[in-house]
């Protein structure tokens, strides 16, 4: 057992922390405190399933007080009546079989729990219990202490009930059924026909078989002759149209057959045809159940807010709720829900997410503040200016780029192939007509349904399912999560890339800092860390975890100004720490944030804090300058500049002091000069830039947390591999081109059949699994090959 | 002709009955996605794996009494 470790939660214990319990290592109270709470209730199998599967609970207590407001419970619940209550909360932790096995043995934890069930994928528990006997603020407390906090914002309340929409599978399973029965019904008429009893029955399998394709051909294939009549109507000429033609000609030309006794038709190819089709659907329907590209502003906001009443007390509030001249309550770390005055004293409100400032910013009384900043400090109280609806934020996302659902931005490759294919195929087909018309009418209908059948592009259709739905589950396996399989082929369009600042091209996690000054002595700099600890400044916070030194030292006295600075005194020395503004000696260049120190009033020197670039920025910008056009906007200041123009190649373009609303129009107007946009960005202050330009990248944290809307979702630890994605859309298209070209070349081999008179069931029956299958393990194999050949999967070293 | 039969009208009930068994297997299909037993296929994947312990036992021998059952269990796996 690693003792560096916590034995609950994985993570490094520092030393001076550490908490030995019932012989094991934990690096706080709070883990050892779950440790207890299972081993109390005998579920020590937890930590048998994973190692380290923890988290350390979190210790917000009042989080939680709208869940006393009936109403905003019965909003949440998914069923209420009489004694029972059901609840689907999100859980962003569940991530392992030991967070399965622990929340679907809630009962054991607390008895009023009749039922619990988790959907992994979706990262979501269903709990059931008995609601006379607990409450779900009890439940979700609950919870909170066996650090499996659950993730309820504004979009849980307001959800409408989605309907899971079965069809394709009912219709694939119909389609299935039909296939396999009829294929096996049609084995004896395909060798001997000459047997005497299968004279005598064939009409039987014949009419059974004809019974049995039925279901497929009126239900299972229903989907394609909707999309082929609207494609018709609207004169674009989809790779729907010859499927439909196909399929049709087939249903016909069989069931005269047969009628007429011609021959046993082609059933069996009809319904493996509509079966592969289906198939090829559901294949490249990859969604992640955890992920929704589709969040707006709702799911970044909480539920309710603390509202002050005019007698004094709090109560939890909606967030609709809140009216113009209300007084809100807004503590450390709490959201900002709209737009009003600040009443406190003061402020720090963390815009990073909305603005994509990348620091906090001080506001004094009276100061305006808008929704969607994150209060970073003590508690301040605010007035409010606008409801909800009416703020800064909500108006954003009001702008007309959000409403307009952008589906066809873009035509796929296997409908640009159609313009061509369809006029061909019918060219072909009435050619052969004309020809044979002369010399034999019966072979001439024969051969114009055999064109018809045998070209019936179910390969070349097939091709761009199969290939883009592996190329989605390999990114997604890589942490790059697309929506769909049309974002591949837009990726491979791209020509121009737009990247944020903020968190996307710097990470939140770290900031660089340098120091200046006279420098201090190791005893100094235990002072200014001891006197830093009680400091709760985000600033104080980082510098902290910075400085070396491992002993305790009590302050003799500590006052903390908020966001001006620190006045200590630590073993007889009088210590300031903080702003320029706040040490008088300091000379401040405001677009640099610094600390400054001073010792027994002498200034000492000051720490800057630089944005921490994410790894590997350099060689990944050098690496796409050569196919691609940079371009990096920011909300933040132009402090920055020079920095990266040392990181980022020659020629790529910076600008500074973006509101959302320019960054969209920026993105627009390179649109109107016929680029093709791709943009990368994180926060609310890109949402308008990411939806407005051709494909919107993501970039995410933490995956769990809100994200806008956008085509993709990347993971933040794969930042630097973005490159090779691009790569990889590119090899994409080129797997596919290559295999319609294969696809083609079936075809030819089959019309070849078809216009000399020759097509029989049989040579049908196996040119199409045949081509099917040749096709589809060619992509499956190409690829794979080419995601190993990029190096996808290779670790940063 | 009739001698040449051989008796393999049988034929009709034999694929008469296996296609009415192939529809009983469909209706079972349709309930199970009905149900949402597909909706969600990765976790009984997962839940298959977990032990089941005796809480009946419990209840009727007494906690001592479980807990030495719950220990042998745990060793026998082990």
């Amino acid at each position: 057992m690693d003792t560096d470790k916590c034995f609950h939660c994985g993570l490094d214990i520092v030393k001076q922390d550490e908490i030995i319990f019932d012989e094991k290592n934990f690096c706080c109270n709070g883990c050892k405190t779950v440790y207890e709470i299972f081993s109390i209730n005998d579920m020590m199998s937890y930590y048998d399933f994973e190692k380290s599967p923890g988290a350390t609970p979190s210790n917000n207590d009042q989080k939680y007080g709208f869940l006393d407001n009936e109403k905003i419970v019965e909003k949440l619940l998914d069923f209420n009546e009489g004694q029972t209550q059901i609840v689907s909360l999100q859980i962003p932790h569940i991530h392992c079989s030991s967070c399965i096995w622990i929340l679907e043995n809630l009962h054991r934890l607390q008895k009023n729990i009749t039922s619990s069930q988790v959907n992994f994928h979706e990262k979501k528990v269903r709990i059931s219990y008995n609601s006379e006997a607990i409450s779900l603020k009890l439940i979700v407390k609950l919870l909170q202490s066996i650090g499996y906090e659950p993730y309820i914002t504004l979009d849980n309340y307001e959800a409408k009930k989605i309907n899971t929409d079965r069809s394709l599978t009912y219709k694939l399973g119909v389609a299935f059924f039909c296939f396999g029965n009829i294929m096996l019904l049609s084995f004896p008429e395909y060798f001997d026909v000459n047997e005497f009893w299968l004279d005598h029955y064939k009409n039987f399998f014949r009419w059974l078989i004809f019974a049995l394709s039925l279901p497929s051909f009126f239900y299972s294939a229903t989907d394609y002759y909707v999309i082929a009549y609207k494609s018709i109507k609207s004169r674009t000429m989809n790779i729907e149209i010859p499927i439909a033609l196909g399929i049709i000609v087939m249903f016909v030309r069989s069931t005269v057959d047969i009628v007429f006794g011609y021959g046993q038709g082609f059933f069996d190819s009809l319904t493996g045809l509509i079966f592969f089709m289906l198939l090829g659907k559901m294949f490249q329907i990859k969604t992640y159940s955890f992920l929704s590209f589709e969040r707006d502003y709702k799911s970044y906001f909480p539920v309710a807010v603390t509202r002050i009443m005019t007698d004094g007390t709090e109560e939890s509030v909606p967030v609709h709720e809140i009216n113009k001249g209300d007084r809100l309550l807004i503590r450390n770390q709490e959201l900002i829900p709209t737009d009003g005055i600040l009443i406190s004293e003061n402020g720090s409100i963390d815009y990073s997410f909305v603005t994509g400032e990348s620091l906090p910013v001080t506001k004094k009384s009276g100061d305006k503040l808008f929704a969607g900043g994150r209060q970073s400090g003590s508690i301040i109280e605010m007035e409010v200016l606008n409801s909800v609806s009416h703020s800064y934020l909500t108006q954003l996302w009001s702008n007309a780029v959000f409403q307009k659902k952008v589906e066809q931005k873009h035509k796929t490759i296997t409908n640009t192939i159609s313009r061509y294919f369809t006029p061909a195929l019918l060219l072909i087909a009435f050619a052969g007509f004309g020809f044979w018309i002369f010399i034999s009418t019966t072979t001439a209908f024969n051969v114009f349904t055999a064109v018809l059948i045998v070209a019936c592009p179910c390969a070349l259709a097939l091709t761009a399912p199969f290939t883009l739905g592996n190329v989605l589950r390999i990114l997604g396996k890589k942490k790059f999560y697309l929506k769909n399989a049309l974002a591949i082929e837009q990726l491979a369009k791209v020509d121009t890339l737009v990247f944020d600042k903020t968190g996307t091209i710097t990470t939140s996690k770290k900031a660089k800092i340098v120091y200046e000054g006279t420098p201090m002595n190791d005893e100094q700099l235990l002072w200014i860390k001891n006197v830093l600890r009680a400091s709760n400044h985000p600033l104080s916070r980082i510098l902290y975890d910075t400085l070396q030194g491992n002993k305790r030292i009590e302050t003799d006295l500590f006052e903390e100004i908020p966001n001006k600075g620190i006045s200590a005194k630590i073993q007889g020395h009088k210590i300031k720490i903080g702003s320029s503004t706040f040490i008088q000696k300091a000379n401040g260049s405001t677009l640099q944030t610094s600390v400054h120190i001073e010792i027994d009033e002498i200034y000492v020197g000051k720490y800057i804090f630089n944005n921490e670039y994410r790894d590997g920025l350099s060689e990944l910008f050098s690496d796409l300058n050569k196919d691609y056009e940079i371009k990096v906007l920011s909300g933040d200041n132009e402090g920055e500049r020079e920095v990266l123009e040392a990181l980022l190649p020659r020629g790529t373009e910076l600008i500074f002091n973006q509101k959302p609303e320019q960054k969209l129009e920026f993105i627009r107007q390179l649109q109107l000069q016929g680029k093709n946009v791709m943009m990368v960005g994180d926060g609310l202050n890109d949402a308008g830039a990411l939806a407005q330009s051709n494909v919107g990248i993501s970039v995410s944290e933490n995956v769990n947390v809100f994200s806008p809307a956008c085509d993709a979702i990347l993971d933040a630890t794969e930042f630097y591999k973005i490159s090779r994605f691009l790569k990889m859309s590119k090899k994409a298209m080129l797997t596919i081109k290559i295999s319609f070209g294969l696809s083609l070349l079936y075809n030819v081999v089959g019309l070849l059949f078809a216009v000399t008179g020759n097509l029989l069931p049989l040579v049908a029956a196996i040119i199409m699994p045949l081509s099917t299958i040749t096709i589809i393990s060619f992509v499956t194999v190409m690829s794979n090959l080419f995601a190993r050949k990029l190096k996808l999967s290779d670790k940063k070293k | 002709m009739r001698t040449q039969n051989r008796g393999m009208s049988v034929i009709y009930l034999l694929i008469s009955i296996s296609i009415v068994v192939a529809i009983v297997f469909f209706a079972a299909f349709i309930k199970a996605v009905k149900s949402g037993q597909y909706d969600d296929d990765y976790t009984p994947s997962v839940r298959m794996l977990f032990d089941d312990e005796l809480v009946k036992a419990s209840k009727d021998l007494g906690e001592k009494e479980t807990g030495n059952i719950k220990t042998k269990i745990k060793t026998k796996i082990i």
